[in-house]
């Protein structure tokens, strides 16, 4: 039955990504047949981990494939927040294609099947996989958001003719919800973290290098909002964000398989 | 029941004979009324007179001298459409795609104010509606009217791009010309406030304590060098994001501000290519406009030419009843017999009977009506059936 779900998911997320290609050359149908496939998509996505939620007895996304799967459909919820409206639609050009491929990965990963179940408890896991996942979904929408301002401002910079034909967000939208996402997701990082840290410390096991990276990671964050305190914005702090999500993924893609054994 | 429009545009006219024609709304009214049922619409770009009336001849007759007897000289540039070519030219004028600048949006409003103002029946009253309708449709399903049309309004477009709402946002105005003013004034009407007036004499160092206050700097001199360079801007913004919109020629501001970071500066040449391309971008959406209206064109021509036939299938529908009606008053001797249900069953059944044995005949009649054959199918069924001849 997951199975049977994973293939719509993947077909309906990769007609979005192929839609807002289309989108970005020619505004119309093509968007809107996008934000169509990131809806069903999402709802099949949601069908899929429910029926994985059903038949495990605990938390079923605590492989790191399985947590990728979780991940994927985190940051398309969050995108979904936004994306349907006509102006963000163009953070579709960041998010879908990133989504859809991440879900392959996830499926390569047995992410997206039944059985795999971690030796961690359930709390454990809700609130360490939970919170991080949760934090990194929100460091992506707002690495998305940080890219389509670096977009935007340089069609700005470039006086490009074409600029106001487009329904795009201004770029002190884009920076501030940017901003204020990170602000949401860094608490939820700095929890998912110290449930980690806690529990590493009481069975005594060794740091790792997703322990490593993900502290790493938050340091990164956690600059950006120091740096936007100082008067840091725009340009100089979209390329932070940008930085901070090369770490998200390194985390998530790179280095994962001996922290979730 | 015709539709006569006579009308003077843009199209052939100019402003010294329009602007003698042009009505203000009491006056539109007034000539409205003593048309009978008629809607004047005026506006800069035209006075147009929407009429309905059985003589098409004489309608048309009545608006030209209406029209002559404000402006003699205005009959040759007159236009005259009947029927399906003044409704398509109603619904093109309601959706922008007659004006000066295609797509703009103030057209529409001033289409319903002169439906409300005139004196519409039947017909007028179904294609006026219909014509909003189709205006507000075409706004809706095409890009048409999205971008600017103007060098202030692409002005306060992209100023709209960097800072989102500009309610709040400050302005710094260079020069008083017309030009400028016409920038601050499309920055005011979406919320932004000129908190600076100034000219090429105005003292630098007032100029540079503004800068670090302001959002937007809109420069219109006639000054032969610059007014602001680089250096000053960098000095004085206080690292803040800035728009700057020159305005004149010989240009006030410095180009390399365009370079300072966060800095943005747009020129006339920029905002006129900025222009230049959305209303090409207009033109293109002015093709799926014109289908849309053409569409709605076509419904309301289906509607008015059934009105020829209307009669005809209302007679024959009555007659029909008559018949029914009377049946069944014949047998009232056996259906006295029947109780409630099976009574009502029957009446049912004979209803059924015959609305189902007029409804193609209904159906092909509104359609021959479509293609003007209606007044020909209309006397024929008059014929066959009998309609009519017992009131002869």
């Amino acid at each position: 039955m997951a199975e049977l779900l994973f293939w719509p998911a993947l077909l309906l997320y990769g007609e979005a990504a192929v839609g807002y290609f289309g989108d970005a050359r020619r505004p119309g149908i093509a968007g809107r047949a996008a934000t169509w496939g990131v809806r069903l998509g999402w709802l099949v996505q949601t069908a899929l981990l429910s029926v994985q939620a059903a038949r495990e007895d605990g938390f079923p996304w605590g492989t790191w494939a399985g947590s990728l799967n979780l991940f994927v459909w985190l940051v398309v919820g969050a995108y979904l927040i936004w994306g349907c409206r006509g102006a963000y639609r163009l953070l579709g050009l960041v998010v879908m294609p990133l989504a859809a491929a991440l879900l392959v990965v996830a499926r390569a990963g047995g992410g997206t099947t039944i059985g795999t179940r971690s030796h961690y408890s359930n709390l454990f896991l809700v609130l360490h996989v939970g919170l991080v996942l949760v934090a990194f979904a929100g460091f992506t929408l707002a690495a998305a958001l940080s890219a389509l301002y670096l977009w935007q401002e340089r069609r700005l910079k470039r006086r490009v003719t074409t600029i106001l034909r487009r329904p795009a967000p201004s770029l002190a939208t884009l920076d501030r919800v940017a901003a204020r996402t990170v602000v949401f997701s860094l608490p939820l990082l700095t929890l998912g973290i110290a449930v980690g840290i806690e529990r590493l410390v009481q069975r005594g096991d060794r740091v790792d290098a997703v322990v490593v990276a993900t502290c790493v990671t938050w340091a990164v964050w956690v600059a950006y909002l120091v740096l936007r305190l100082t008067g840091w914005s725009g340009r100089r702090a979209a390329y932070v964000a940008l930085a901070g999500f090369v770490l998200v993924i390194l985390v998530r893609l790179a280095f994962p398989v001996a922290h979730f054994t | 029941m015709r539709l006569v429009l006579v009308g003077i545009s843009h199209h052939h006219a100019p402003v010294e004979l329009r602007e003698r024609v042009a009505l203000d709304r009491e006056q539109a009214s007034a000539l409205a009324a003593e048309l009978g049922e008629a809607v004047c619409l005026s506006t800069c770009n035209r006075t147009e007179l929407y009429v309905v009336a059985d003589d098409a001849e004489e309608a048309e007759r009545l608006a030209v001298a209406a029209l002559a007897e404000l402006e003699p000289q205005v009959e040759p540039a007159l236009y005259r459409l009947r029927d399906q070519a003044a409704a398509l030219h109603l619904f093109r004028v309601a959706a922008g795609l007659d004006s000066l600048v295609p797509g703009e949006g103030e057209i529409l409003g001033q289409v319903r104010t002169a439906y409300e103002a005139g004196t519409p029946g039947l017909v007028l009253d179904k294609v006026f509606r219909q014509a909003l309708h189709a205006g507000r449709k075409v706004r809706a399903q095409t890009a048409i009217g999205e971008s600017p049309a103007s060098v202030s309004s692409a002005a306060a477009a992209l100023a709209e791009q960097v800072f989102g709402d500009l309610a709040g946002c400050r302005i710094m105005l260079i020069g008083v010309g017309k030009v400028g003013d016409q920038a601050a004034r499309s920055l005011r009407g979406r919320g932004a406030e000129v908190v600076l007036t100034a000219n090429s004499k105005t003292d630098r160092g007032r100029l540079e304590e503004e800068l670090a206050r302001v959002d937007v700097v809109v420069s219109a001199t006639t000054s032969t060098g610059y007014v602001l360079d680089a250096e000053t801007v960098e000095r004085a913004r206080n690292g803040r994001q800035l728009l700057f919109i020159d305005l004149a020629v010989p240009r006030d501001l410095d180009p390399a501000i365009h370079e300072l970071e966060s800095c943005y500066l747009y020129d006339i040449d920029d905002l006129e290519a900025i222009v230049s391309e959305t209303l090409a971008g207009r033109r293109g959406e002015a093709t799926r406009a014109e289908a849309i209206v053409a569409t709605e064109a076509e419904k309301f021509h289906a509607w008015h030419a059934s009105l020829d036939v209307v009669p005809a299938i209302a007679s024959l529908r009555a007659h029909a009843e008559e018949i029914r009606e009377a049946e069944l008053r014949k047998a009232e001797g056996v259906l006295g017999r029947l109780d409630d249900t099976q009574r009502r069953a029957v009446e049912s059944m004979t209803a059924q009977i015959v609305n189902k044995l007029l409804h193609l005949p209904t159906v092909r009649m509104k359609q021959a009506a479509v293609s003007a054959d209606g007044v020909i199918y209309a006397e024929a069924v008059r014929h066959l059936f009998g309609l009519g001849e017992d009131e002869r």
